[in-house]
Parts: C-alpha cells; structure tokens; sequence
C-alpha cells in the first residue's frame, strides 16, 4: 500500500498492522465478531511472504502460534468469546514457556454461544483467567481503529521485552467499525534474533529446550517463584498505561475502557458544559491494572462510576484496590449495549444528589 | 573380529540384548551397576560383530566396532 | 580394511542416560529416528517436539533444539515450528494415547493440510506417564487401570487404527513398524528414514507409527513385552506401508 492514510475497519486493521510489525504467521479459526482478521490474512499474508492457516479449531490455532514463536517468529492468532476461553490452556503454556506471542479476544455478549454483538464480559477471564498456575498476561484494550494499529507494534515489543504473551482486548464495536487510520511502514522481524529460539544448532552449540522454564531454575519452584514474581512485578511497575481526561478535580471520575470510555469522553465534555465536574480514567491497560491512574483523583471525588457493557460489573474489584476502598463505587452496566454518554451524565448526577446505589 | 563397548552406566537390565545375540555370547552376570540394574556380560572372542545387541538395546549401552 | 561401527549418534551419547522404564520402546523408536538423522546429516539442523508424555524424556538425553508443549498438541506445534524453520527437518515424536485421543484432531487435520512434517507415534497400547490407562490403541479384553476387567467395545469402542483413518488421504507418507525383533527394527528404521526424505523433499505428512512396548504398565517382563507384541497387537495392528504418494 503506497498511501498509508486510509480508513480501515477494526478487524482488518488489526491484521494489516500485524503485518507491517513483521508478524509473518497467522494461525485461526472463524468466529464472529473477529472472523475478518482471519479473512484479510488468508490473503494478505501471502502478499507479504508469510502464511495464514485456518486451523480446524482453536487450539490448534494457538499451538501452531507456540510453535511458530518457540522457532522466534512474530505470530499471531485471534479468537473471540468462547473460542478466546478455548485458549486458555495454551496461554498458561506460553507464559510457563517464556514465549513472546500476541493473541487477540474481540469481545462478545454473553456466555455459552450469547450473541454477536459487542460487550465487555471477557474482562475476568483476560485480567484473572488465562490458564492455570499463576498466570498473568498483559493485555492492552485499544479504544479506536488508530489504536488497535498502534497496539499491535507494542504488543510485540512487550511480548519480546519480556518473553511473555501479550492479548490484545477491545470489544466487537471497535472490531467492526470503520475509522481514519494511519498505518506503519512496512517492517520485517529477523527469525534468527533471538539466541533462545529453535533454529537447529552449529557445530559446539548445545540444544535449546522450549519446554517449563521451571525446570532450569534452582531447586525448580523454589528458584521459578522468585522469577515468575519478579517477572510479573517487574510488568506490574513498569506497563501500567492509562488516559486520564479531566481527573484531578473531578466530583465524579468514570472509569472505563474500549468503546465505553469513548462515550464517557463525550459524557466528560458534555458534563463540563452544563458545570458538571465529570472525569475519566480511560484504561489502556487492564493487565496490569493502571493502579497509578488513580493517584489523580483529587479530594473533591465523591464516587466513582464504573461504566462497563457487563452484567457483573467485572471492574469492580479492581477499582475498589486501586482507590484502597476509600471512595464509594457506583455502576453503569450496560451488558450488551454501547453505554449512552446522556445515561453516563444521569448517573453521575444521581451520585453527587446521594440517590445512586452503592455496588460493592 | 569385532570389539564390544558396553557402557554399565547406560543399562537398565532390560536384558533384550541377550535373546538378539544369534551367537548367544550374552549373559546376565548378576553384578548390579549403580542403580540397581542386573547388568550383561559378552564373551568379545565369540563376538561376530553383527550388532543385533545394539539395535536391539533401548539405552544404546553397547557400541560394537567391526574390522572386516 | 573396512570398520564398520554399531553406535549411537555423538548427540546422544554426550547427554546423560534416558529416564525411560527398563525396556521401554521409546528408547529404541527415539534413537532410530536420531541415527536416521545424523545418517542424512541433519541431526543438528533438526528440531523435535514432544508433548507431555514419556516422549518428552528423550528431550533430556537428545543435545538438538526441542521444544515441549501440552499434551495432545505437539503435532500442532511442529507443524507452527516448520512453518517459520522450512529448512529444518522438524519431528513430532509422540504417543498413542495424545496423538488418538486429545489431539486426534490435530493428527488428522495436519494429514489433512499435508503439512511437511514427519510424525513418529509410539504405540504402546496405554497412556504410559500417567500410569497405563486405557488409550485408544488399547486391545479389547486388555485389563489397564482404566479398564480392570478389560476393555469392551460397548463402552469403549474398538481400538483404533490410524492406518484405516488415513487411507485415501493425499499425504506423503504412511507406515507401521514395530521393534520386537532386530529384523523389525531395521525395517522400522527404513521407514523412518523414507519419511524424512519425504519432508526434506518436500512432500508433506509422512507418520511412523511404531508397536513398542510398555513392560511396566504391561506388567510383564521387557522378553515377556515383546512376545506379546508378537503374539497379539500385530495380529490387531498389522505392520507395513500403507501410504507412499506417487507408489501405492
């Protein structure tokens, strides 16, 4: 592509910008709302010299990407809803493996099959789930199409920086939409860069083995507790990412991510318009959870509205940490609807008169 | 003329080595190695260098090198 | 004057001894497809993958690049390894009971794809690491703990026969051996290497899948194993090639 403006849908985005981060190898299986990602590779990779499998099921999708990143290629491969919950045991290999991989969930409603359009009801399984064992991944949640493109690049930096699987979470309204989007040059990653990776050995070189870095660490879990904590802190200190619009002297702070915190931008404006001191925390990323997004809220905050297409209202919990239980938490759930920003303003409203209901 | 390394270390005692040897020069000696295994002993005069031993055996305890 | 050496594969001998039972068939199926490798001169090249099974102790022994991955998808991953490595020889060394029963799927898709892998499956009639229970190549009447009065087809079907699954299918590659005698490991071997050539001329899915045995799940002594290799499972699993693109 000579001209790198151009407005793209979500989906197909996220599979361009792949590409152009070097990811020359896909591997996945249909399920709506993501099923384009798959469908723009099975002929675009080609184009760019790599291969797009669609694989019979999930799980096969996400052990060819185990082999392909243990052989040091960017990989890539996508699911939603209740394929990204067939994923899982792969995941807990990946993180136990130290791969870098980057996997993508386009959230939808509801459990069992629920439905197609867009929620935020993945948030749990991608923030605490992932496999068993002490997992943890770090996930980012794109709010727009430009986003998404610039996520997909630091999602591969993060997954090598520090040999763990990155997700890549944004709900099925920003998979489908389409917006004005500026691409990335095309770029190419070296298979070869990594010393770790399989690759046959030279003459001297001992074999490397892609398999439970427990086993290489002193005393096995004595010494892989102290790694895997490390690890983990070190992704805890240091990835924390977040927007903050209007928080240090807000009455009332929203919290939300994906297409909800783009509603309550419009609700923030709007709001300040009628002298109303609305502010938003807009999560980048929900693993690690922006703790530090937090520090912001000022004195004046006298709730938080959790705004969140779920019907638990997954957030909760987290919110409740970050603030150490010392503000009263509100909620806006819309489970499968976009939230309104006029519905985010009421409620806001209801909170500073004392009438809203506490959720925890 | 053929020499027989038998590597102690390596063998589990399987004992499969002893009914591949067409010459029967296989024996189980009753020495245990370190582990606990009942190793093999070869009579290497008799030894005609076909290498049944060695590819029957699952640990590759046994190399066998034969001069035409 | 000629030397002719019997001898495992330098690779091998510099690891430490395998973690495999007395009279394990891995450690005997495993070594045949090393040799097969070092003799094509791509041992150091090659990368094997292994799932969680008693496969995975060769990983131990063997000084190539490996790579182990969940049980039932190590044919999955090597198929994702060669499709970044072309130029590697890449292998999936695994069992019945992952290569049957979870990842079945990914057994036959991979065929399906003719993905340019070679795949060696131990059949040994029981799920070996976990403690001999019932696997899919199990016989019927075989006691195992999973099916201490034996296996019966109402409840658990018959056992499976990969070579029947596979006929007709557009794959390089298909054959059976067994390692009971040295006569059957030599033919064994053949196959093996057949199915390397194949990859490394790139023909697609070529599977071994060789009869050995499991004495200590078997509960039988490692001569007593073999005997019953001969006697009932090649009566069940007859040897031979089955598939051989371009000749039968």
């Amino acid at each position: 592509m000579a001209d790198n403006e151009v407005i793209m849908k979500g989906n197909e985005a996220l599979a361009e910008a792949a590409i152009r981060s070097g990811c020359r190898f896909f591997s996945g299986y249909p399920i709506t709302p993501q099923t384009e990602i798959l469908e723009y590779m099975s002929w675009r990779m080609e184009e760019a010299g790599g291969e797009a499998i669609q694989t019979e099921d999930e799980l096969c999708g996400a052990y060819m990407l185990f082999g392909a990143a243990a052989a040091g290629a960017r990989a890539l491969s996508t699911s939603a809803g209740p394929g990204f919950s067939l994923y899982q045991e792969a995941i807990s290999y990946l993180v136990g493996s130290d791969l870098p991989a980057v996997l993508v969930d386009v959230s939808r409603i509801g459990n069992a099959l629920g439905d197609i359009s867009q929620s935020q009801g993945d948030y749990e399984l991608i923030r605490k789930g992932n496999g068993h064992g002490d997992t943890m991944v770090i996930a980012l949640t794109p709010a727009s199409v430009q986003e998404i493109v610039d996520d997909v690049q630091l999602a591969y930096e993060l997954a090598e920086k520090y040999l763990h699987p990155v997700i890549i979470l944004y709900d099925a309204a920003i998979g489908q939409m389409m917006e004005g989007v500026t691409l990335p040059e095309m770029s190419e990653h070296d298979i070869n860069k990594f010393d770790w990776s399989v690759k046959g050995v030279k003459k001297g070189e001992h074999g490397r083995k892609i398999t439970n870095v427990s086993y290489f660490c002193d005393d096995m879990y004595v010494g892989y507790e102290k790694y895997l904590r490390d690890k983990y802190q070190a992704i805890t200190d240091n990835e924390q990412r977040w927007e903050n619009v209007e928080v240090a002297d807000a009455e009332v702070v929203c919290v939300a991510y994906g297409i909800s915190s783009r509603v309550c931008k419009e609700a923030v404006r709007n709001a300040r318009a009628e002298g109303i001191k609305l502010g938003l925390i807009r999560l980048k990323t929900i693993t690690p959870f922006p703790v530090k997004a937090f520090e912001e809220i000022g004195p004046d905050c006298k709730g938080i509205e959790i705004v969140e297409m779920s019907i638990k209202g997954q957030m909760i919990d987290d919110v409740a940490l970050a603030t150490k239980c010392n503000i009263p938490l509100y909620g806006y759930l819309t489970s499968y609807l976009v939230p309104d920003s006029e519905k985010v303003i009421e409620v806001a409203k209801d909170i500073l008169a004392g009438k809203a209901e506490e959720v925890l | 003329m053929a020499q027989i390394i038998y590597d102690k270390t390596r063998c589990k005692g399987c004992h499969y080595c002893v009914d591949a040897c067409p010459k029967k020069i296989i024996t189980v000696s009753g020495e245990l190695n370190d582990k606990g295994y009942e190793v093999v002993e070869f009579d290497e005069s008799q030894c005609i260098g076909c290498g049944s031993c060695y590819t029957i055996c699952p640990d590759y305890a046994i190399t066998i090198i034969k001069e035409d | 004057m000629a030397t002719k050496e019997f001898k495992a594969p330098e690779m091998l001998r510099t690891g430490d001894p395998t973690g495999f039972c007395p009279g394990c068939g891995h450690g005997t199926v495993g070594r045949l497809g090393f040799e097969v490798l070092d003799e094509m001169g791509l041992l150091e090249k090659s990368i094997s993958v292994y799932d969680v099974a008693c496969d995975s102790l060769y990983m131990w022994a063997i000084d190539t690049d490996c790579v182990g991955t969940a049980h039932g998808r190590a044919i999955a991953t090597a198929a994702g390894v060669k499709r970044v490595r072309k130029d590697c020889p890449v292998w999936a060394y695994v069992g019945d009971g992952a290569s049957y029963s979870i990842g079945f799927q990914h057994t036959v898709w991979s065929a399906v794809r003719n993905e340019n892998i070679t795949v060696v499956i131990i059949n040994n009639g029981v799920f070996g690491m976990t403690g001999g229970q019932m696997a899919p190549t199990t016989l019927i009447g075989q006691k195992t703990t999973s099916s201490p009065a034996g296996r019966r087809a109402d409840v658990n079907g018959y056992p499976m026969d990969i070579t029947k699954i596979l006929t007709g299918q557009d794959i390089a590659y298909l054959a059976r051996g067994s390692i009971d005698t040295v006569a059957n490991i030599n033919k064994t071997k053949k196959y093996i290497r057949k199915a390397f050539e194949k990859q490394m001329n790139n023909e697609g899915f070529s599977l071994v899948e060789v009869l050995a045995p499991c004495p200590t799940n078997w509960g039988l002594s490692p001569h007593d194993s073999l005997e019953r290799i001969r006697n009932e499972v090649m009566e069940v699993f007859p040897l031979g090639e089955y598939i051989e693109r371009g000749v039968k």
